[in-house]
């Protein structure tokens, strides 16, 4: 026998388990799974939540007089678990017909139905009436901000999103205030998230196992605009909505459906579907070349050069530098995100090809996120009140609105994105996961600056999940420092380093949701399988080798759109209209 | 802090109260009763200042004095009235108590009278339980209180006295 391991019996069946799990790991290793509500663990990352509030994984232990919560009790030497005896069955029940008679019974127009952790719990548990609903219950007003939807009536109290707030991303927007019967999760004094620290990740509505926490729903709107004749009603997706929204339709995670989510688009009726990635690819052009002009600034003697260039596509991450680090403004790129740049250019160079006025014109985004709605909005991104990019919608409406318009998304043919907004390579692919802006740069950054063609590709020590990555590339003798930071409290730790002088980095890509945009907070619901997250990330890699070009400035469409109309990177135009300034909001 | 409404003695005071405690987010709530201690109550102003001293997001701060009943973020009245809710005192008539005290004062619990003299809270039990029920007037405690008798008690405090 193994020193490290132990002997138990889950449910009369024998196992042998590394010491220190617990009895929910255990169990769900061997087959077993207890049912859980409060609980989320991303194996490999820091997403951990197990205040073991909830009591749904009560088990009973042999010659222990009360129920013990699985997700919270290690297995100890010839420990004797039964998940499923009569007595844990109707404690069970007990406890969710209780944590239900505080909850309220709209499921029917519940934005979360169907995809409700607490919801598929009742139908588990065959919960056909509720005992002890006809009590008291608490009441909170529903606050909607730009992004996210608090209905805090609903809310279980499981703390995940909590944990994501303050553990996970260090934001420290909202946490439990008051006790007892009026406990809620907000913000310090009750303000609303728009007064507090947030923001806008979303990775509070990622986690959160019911309706308390959801999306700012833009999918009316939209279908207001389609039916518009007035209106020309362009899109434009993310990378990472392609790897995620095959999901919703019951394609295993990971699958590509580039291809159907183009045709779907075409059918709901937008007059052009186009690609962030095109944007994606144009980001690199500027965010490239910003880090070879500030490097070889530094290089040239230049001390006053601001090192490390951080990355600035992410609007979360933005809002958290705004208002957490507003002494180092001048240190991230000035470059607008990959949205942003898309919304400026569709309604500049491409209005004027296509000879309509802007205002004519409806851009709309299908992201992964939720702080991209919020990004819309900033003033500093419209031209006379008119936004380059009027809204945002997130993978999940997005495929909620392709079930409600009749459309068989699995039985799509492919089609292609439309000209000239839609070409991108692989560079623009890679940006849905962490580490993948930081790539797609190096690859162009090292051809620019060394005049060389790149063999290598793959830059693959900056890929996978760890939180903080780093590496060494050599351009031309030169080793240029990079490092890679996602999640906020990841990034924090990179911030306060070079606060206090100690980051030896050169260039940092920051993304403020964990596995980067592919765990974004409008994507389609991981419900705490890493698994889930991992397949993402594979496949978001396999669509950066199956693209044809693989590089950004080799874009022929990009190349095209700085000889007819840009000038080049970093140029006049490009300035006006592609890069952005930072306000402190503390 | 360009919006602190606070005035600067009282900047001061918590500074020197977070600073006596090291800055250390475990000591908050020792922080938070000697800042209530010194001001009286614990307004947004205080939470943020001493978050900001601890470096904790303010809703930790929020969280934990919304929590305690002993920490108010509203003053309270020179005289605080605390009638016990404890069991011996509850089965003895407390609630007529605390009702006729609202009915005189024009307050509800947890309120202060818009002269600021008095303010009404509820606890569980001041350990008097023989002399059910009990009611607590700015330190003095009032045992076997008969409802009838609250008008008169509450006149009998000389409110003018410093």
């Amino acid at each position: 026998m193994e020193q490290n391991k132990i002997n138990i019996t889950i449910d009369n069946r024998p196992f042998s388990v590394k010491k220190g799990t617990t009895i929910l790991d255990a169990a769900k290793a061997n087959g077993i799974e207890i049912p859980t509500l409060c609980h989320i663990n991303l194996k490999g990352t820091c997403v951990d939540n197990h205040p073991a509030s909830c009591r749904i994984c009560v088990v009973e232990v042999g010659g222990r007089r009360n129920l013990a919560p699985a997700c919270a009790t290690v297995c100890t030497e010839g420990m004797e678990v039964r998940t499923n005896s009569i007595r844990v069955l109707k404690a069970r029940k007990t406890i969710l017909e209780l944590i239900l008679s505080n909850h309220p019974n709209d499921c029917l127009v519940c934005p979360k139905s169907g995809n409700c952790e607490l919801q598929a719990l009742a139908q588990k548990l065959k919960i056909h009436e509720t005992p002890y609903a006809d009590g008291e219950r608490s009441k909170h007003e529903v606050e909607s901000s730009v992004s996210i939807v608090r209905d805090m009536n609903k809310c279980i109290l499981c703390r995940r999103c909590e944990t994501m707030c303050n553990d996970v991303q260090t934001v420290g927007a909202i946490g439990a205030i008051n006790r007892g019967f009026i406990t809620t999760v907000a913000p310090a004094f009750g303000q609303k998230l728009s007064e507090s620290e947030c923001t806008y990740c979303g990775q509070c509505v990622a986690v959160c196992p019911v309706g308390a926490l959801t999306e700012r729903d833009n999918t009316g709107k939209l279908i207001d605009d389609l039916s518009d004749p007035n209106k020309i009603v362009v899109v434009q997706t993310a990378p990472a909505v392609r790897v995620a929204i095959g999901e919703e339709f019951g394609y295993p995670a990971g699958t590509i459906v580039t291809g159907k989510l183009v045709t779907a688009l075409k059918q709901l009726g937008f007059k052009y579907v186009f690609d962030t990635n095109f944007a994606a690819d144009l980001t690199i052009m500027e965010e490239g070349s910003e880090l070879l002009d500030r490097l070889s600034r530094f290089l040239g003697g230049d001390k006053s050069v601001p090192l490390p260039i951080l990355t600035s596509c992410c609007p979360a991450w933005v809002n958290f530098f705004e208002r957490q680090f507003p002494d180092m403004l001048n240190i991230p790129s000035t470059a607008r995100s990959p949205q942003q740049m898309f919304g400026s250019i569709a309604k500049t160079y491409w209005a004027e090809k296509m000879g309509v006025p802007r205002e004519k014109i409806v851009v709309v985004s299908i992201m992964p996120c939720l702080a991209k709605k919020y990004e819309c909005g900033r003033d500093e991104f419209k031209v006379d009140g008119n936004p380059d990019v009027d809204y945002s919608l997130s993978t999940r409406e997005l495929a909620a609105f392709i079930k409600q318009a009749n459309i068989n998304f699995n039985s799509l043919e492919d089609s292609e994105f439309d000209s000239p907004l839609g070409a991108s390579t692989g560079a623009a692919a890679i940006f849905g996961a962490t580490g993948g802006v930081m790539e797609a740069a190096l690859r162009t950054a090292y051809e620019l600056y060394t005049g060389k063609t790149l063999e290598k590709i793959d830059f693959t020590e900056v890929r996978g999940l760890e939180g903080v990555r780093q590496a060494t590339i050599n351009l031309n003798g030169f080793e240029l420092k990079i490092g890679i930071a996602h999640g906020l409290g990841y990034a924090r730790r990179m911030l306060e380093d070079i606060r206090h002088g100690k980051s030896e980095y050169h260039a940092i890509e920051i993304m403020a949701c964990p596995g980067g945009c592919i765990g974004g907070g409008g994507q389609p619901l991981h419900h705490g399988k890493m698994e889930t997250i991992n397949a993402r990330h594979k496949a978001i890699y396999e669509e950066d080798k199956n693209m044809p070009l693989r590089k950004s400035h080799e874009n022929p469409y990009i190349q095209q759109l700085y000889e007819e109309f840009l000038g080049k990177p970093l140029g006049e135009k490009a300035h006006k209209l592609l890069h952005t300034h930072y306000f402190s909001k503390q | 802090m360009e919006n602190m409404k606070l005035s600067c003695t009282a900047v001061t005071k918590i500074n020197k109260i977070c600073e006596e405690h090291g800055n250390n987010p475990g000591e908050l709530i020792n922080i938070l009763h000697k800042s209530q201690n010194e001001l009286g109550y614990l307004p947004h102003e205080v939470q943020e200042l001493i978050a900001k001293n601890l470096n904790v997001p303010v809703n930790r701060v929020n969280g934990v004095v919304s929590f305690y009943a002993f920490f108010t973020e509203k003053p309270k009245g020179k005289y605080p009235i605390s009638v016990c809710l404890g069991t011996a005192c509850y089965v003895r008539g407390a609630e007529k108590l605390i009702d006729e005290v609202k009915k005189n004062l024009n307050i509800e619990v947890g309120q202060t009278t818009a002269d600021g003299v008095f303010s009404l809270d509820c606890l569980r039990c001041v350990g008097a339980c023989g002399l059910a029920p009990v009611m607590i007037i700015g330190g003095k405690v009032y045992g076997n209180v008969d409802p009838k008798n609250v008008r008169s008690i509450l006149e009998g405090i000389d409110t003018s006295a410093k």
